[in-house]
């Protein structure tokens, strides 16, 4: 057993941490976050350059080896500086979608790894809520030894940006059934696809993806026909791994700012700090802080270990999500009371991490979603 | 003990409820029900159809306009209301400045400002908190400086609620330096459309612009407009004080809002059968139902000790603390319903906006309310600051 970084870890924590000292100011993110792009392409290439886009890429498909471990040290660190690039949708879920794609689309990885390819996993529909096999997109054959794919994919994350849109589809099955599942990788241009674009509440971008028979051959399947699920879990299990990390980074980055102003603001002739009910609400953030993070840290090992048990797997990745899930709620909203009027504005950073600490909450499942999936007592 | 209302109560509540039926215009119900942003047009128009029925201000005595109700009336009155998804008038002028002109202005005064806040015609907003005076009111710092029959004004106050609609402006202001600072500190009415007055709205997390700075340079009051005495400002913000607190656990308001969750979890999925059927979403608002009941037994309880003329005491505290609360609570409970959809900053929630809306139509605007209703254990003195009286005054600390 060994909870320490390696010294390669360190670095690219040190190297994320230096970037956004020096480059991502909280005026920098207001800025982007407002932009066009709703995201910095230099900064994505700065990305590429320092090999961070290639992580959980093998080295011979163009990428920079690494897994779950070097992710999560990144998301912290980005979600420390509440980054709007789009590292979780393309880089963590890409680099475990496209991998099971055929040899011949591996361009694909070497691509993304270069920073030149944007991607979007529309996994979730109108009625599916959290359920991951719950898909009504259905994919059916036409004569070409192809696939038509007609469907809606709710709250695609990147999507406005992304050159390859993933895509879970029905080509067997019922609404609910593992089995029928395909996950097709399709080009964002392809026609028939439309993304209605729009800004989420914590200042990223995303889209709801209409499939209007849109065309797909079967050197676009992600892993085996009808077997999808499992790439759909193994990249949603990437997914939240990384989150986690992400929400553990930016509760630890509230709960300083929150000490900081409660230490600078004085009222009845004293900083706010010195008072005990105050300080011991800061002390049960830490501790939800710490918690997270050992379980984002945990969860993230578990992963990254190949002789982890799919039931194992499954329930370090669950419990992860829901111990995050309600100490953000319980860090992020005693950081807002705390700061009392000033946490409303817009104008203080402290709201924008907020409001995503809380949409990490309900990103690949909430918490009350994942304590069932851990309880197994889930419909 | 008993849980009955007598044939008559169970009569003036049957009234009111016809009254707010036939008379609430849909378009106002519409938006209170949804959660949208205040719009003062609409507001207006609502209160005024109050004002004529003589219900706008049910807690003034009869013979400045209001109803001679007893607490279990206006209590009564107030359910109904906010079941009816009818917005109580906005508080500033009836259940803030008007008690405190009533009880401590001058002849003139009540002539002057009270049909018009009856009316609805004149808007008040609150001049207390600064940047420097939060939950420490007492540290105020804008000055108003007697010139002959004028003060002179100077100062910022901030987080004043609908600044933008106001006609008037009650502010606490330091008079002078007194050792005791409460001593220095006095109760003026400013006309918010008098030269050296700049509004500035202040953007919320959820996007909106309901509260502002309200900036004073050189602004001159006709000293006629002092409330009282000099220096006796922070003795009627006090009292004051009483008076916001009657309808601030919005029970009913809260019961609304767990009828409305209920019609969207109807409408919305879970493993395939409709939300409203999930056992852990029912759980979930079930828990919320228990303290939502603990607190409304609790009202009734101190309704009933005030019918019994027993005036309310700080236990009001508590009231506001789990009000609040339970608000919060339900605004978690509503983002939840729509999953995914609470991403999405959705266009369609803006007043006018005529866009298609971004998933299903009642998801337009949870999340934001759930953002902006952060602001409920922070206003109005905070749930902290609540603490701090209870344990003073009730509990002897």
């Amino acid at each position: 057993m060994n909870f320490s970084f390696t010294d390669e870890q360190n670095l690219l924590r040190e190297s994320v941490e230096k970037l956004v000292a020096a480059e991502y100011p909280f005026e920098v993110r207001r800025e982007l976050a407002a932009s066009e792009a709703g995201f910095s392409r230099e900064l994505w290439r700065k990305f590429a350059e320092l090999g961070w886009l290639g992580l959980g890429i093998p080295e011979d498909a163009g990428g920079v080896g690494g897994g779950p471990v070097e992710t999560a040290v990144v998301m912290e660190a980005l979600g420390a500086g509440l980054a709007v690039e789009p590292f979780l949708a393309t880089v963590v879920m890409g680099a475990s979608l496209l991998k099971h794609g055929e040899a011949a689309r591996h361009d694909r990885l070497a691509r993304l790894s270069a920073g030149e390819l944007q991607l979007a996993f529309g996994f979730a529909e109108r009625q599916s809520r959290y359920e991951l096999a719950n898909v009504e997109t259905r994919a059916e054959p036409d004569a070409e030894d192809g696939f038509r794919i007609t469907g809606t994919k709710s709250v695609v994350f990147n999507a406005p940006a992304a050159d390859v849109v993933v895509v879970s589809a029905r080509t067997a099955g019922g609404s609910r059934d593992r089995e029928g599942l395909t996950v097709f990788a399709l080009d964002s241009g392809a026609p028939g696809l439309h993304v209605r674009e729009y800004r989420t509440m914590d200042g990223l971008r995303a889209g709801e993806v209409d499939l209007d028979g849109v065309r797909a051959g079967r050197e676009d399947i992600l892993g085996r026909a009808g077997e999808g699920i499992a790439v759909v879990e193994e990249a949603v299990n990437a997914g939240i791994v990384a989150a986690c990390a992400e929400a553990a980074g930016i509760m630890t980055r509230m709960h300083r700012d929150t000490t900081l102003y409660l230490k600078h603001r004085e009222q009845f002739g004293a900083s706010l700090s010195s008072f005990q009910a105050l300080q011991h609400r800061l002390v049960d953030m830490f501790m939800a802080c710490e918690l997270s993070r050992s379980m984002a840290y945990m969860a993230a090992v578990r992963l990254a270990d190949p002789e982890t048990e799919a039931a194992e797997l499954r329930k370090a990745v669950a419990a992860a999500k829901v111990q995050i899930g309600r100490a953000g709620r319980f860090v992020g909203e005693n950081a807002i009371q705390l700061h009392g009027g000033m946490g409303m504005t817009d104008e203080m950073p402290i709201s924008h991490y907020f409001k995503r600490l809380v949409l990490i909450d309900s990103q690949f499942g909430d918490a009350d979603h994942h304590l069932r999936e851990m309880a197994g007592t889930a419909p | 003990m008993d849980l009955v209302l007598t044939p008559e109560e169970r009569a003036f509540q049957a009234e009111v409820r016809t009254f707010i039926r036939e008379r609430l215009p849909g378009d106002v119900r519409e938006r209170t029900w949804s959660g949208a942003r205040m719009d003062k047009e609409g507001q207006v128009r609502w209160e005024k159809i109050l004002s004529e029925r003589g219900w706008i201000a049910p807690n003034w005595p009869v013979e400045h306009g209001g109803t001679g109700w007893t607490p279990l009336q206006r209590y009564l009155f107030e359910e109904e209301m906010e079941a009816a998804c009818a917005p109580p008038p906005m508080p500033f002028g009836v259940n803030m400045v008007g008690p405190v002109i009533i009880a401590f202005g001058t002849d003139e005064q009540k002539r002057r400002f009270l049909p018009r806040i009856l009316s609805s015609d004149d808007w008040w907003c609150q001049g207390y908190s600064e940047p420097g005076a939060g939950s420490d009111l007492a540290s105020l710092k804008t000055r108003a400086v007697r010139d002959g029959d004028h003060y002179v004004v100077n100062g910022q106050k901030t987080w004043t609620t609908a600044a933008q609609h106001a006609d008037w402006i009650f502010c606490l202001v330091r008079t002078s330096q007194a050792a005791k600072r409460q001593e220095g500190i006095s109760f003026l009415l400013i006309d918010m459309h008098s030269p050296g007055i700049t509004v500035r709205p202040i953007r919320t997390m959820d996007g909106g612009e309901e509260i502002n700075d309200t900036f004073f340079e050189d602004v001159r009051v006709p000293a006629e407009n002092l409330i009282g005495e000099e220096g006796r400002g922070w003795t009627y913000a006090k009292f004051l004080l009483g008076h916001e607190r009657t309808g601030i656990a919005g029970v009913s308001r809260s019961k609304a809002q767990i009828r409305r969750i209920r019609e969207i979890a109807q409408n919305e999925t879970s493993h395939g059968r409709p939300l409203a059927e999930d056992p852990r979403f029912r759980e979930r608002l079930a828990e919320v139902e228990v303290e939502l009941m603990a607190l409304e037994y609790t009202i009734l309880r101190i309704v009933s000790a005030m019918n019994a003329g027993t005036a309310p005491g700080p236990e009001a505290s508590i009231l506001k603390i789990k009000g609040t609360e339970i608000q919060q609570a339900l605004t978690d409970v509503l983002m939840r319903t729509v999953g995914y959809y609470a991403h999405p900053e959705h266009p369609s929630a803006e007043p006018g906006a005529n866009v298609a809306p971004i998933g299903p139509e009642h998801a337009a605007g949870l999340s934001a309310r759930y953002f902006n209703w952060r602001k409920a254990s922070i206003y109005g003195g905070s749930n902290e600051i609540q603490r701090n009286i209870i344990a003073k005054m009730v509990l002897g600390l």
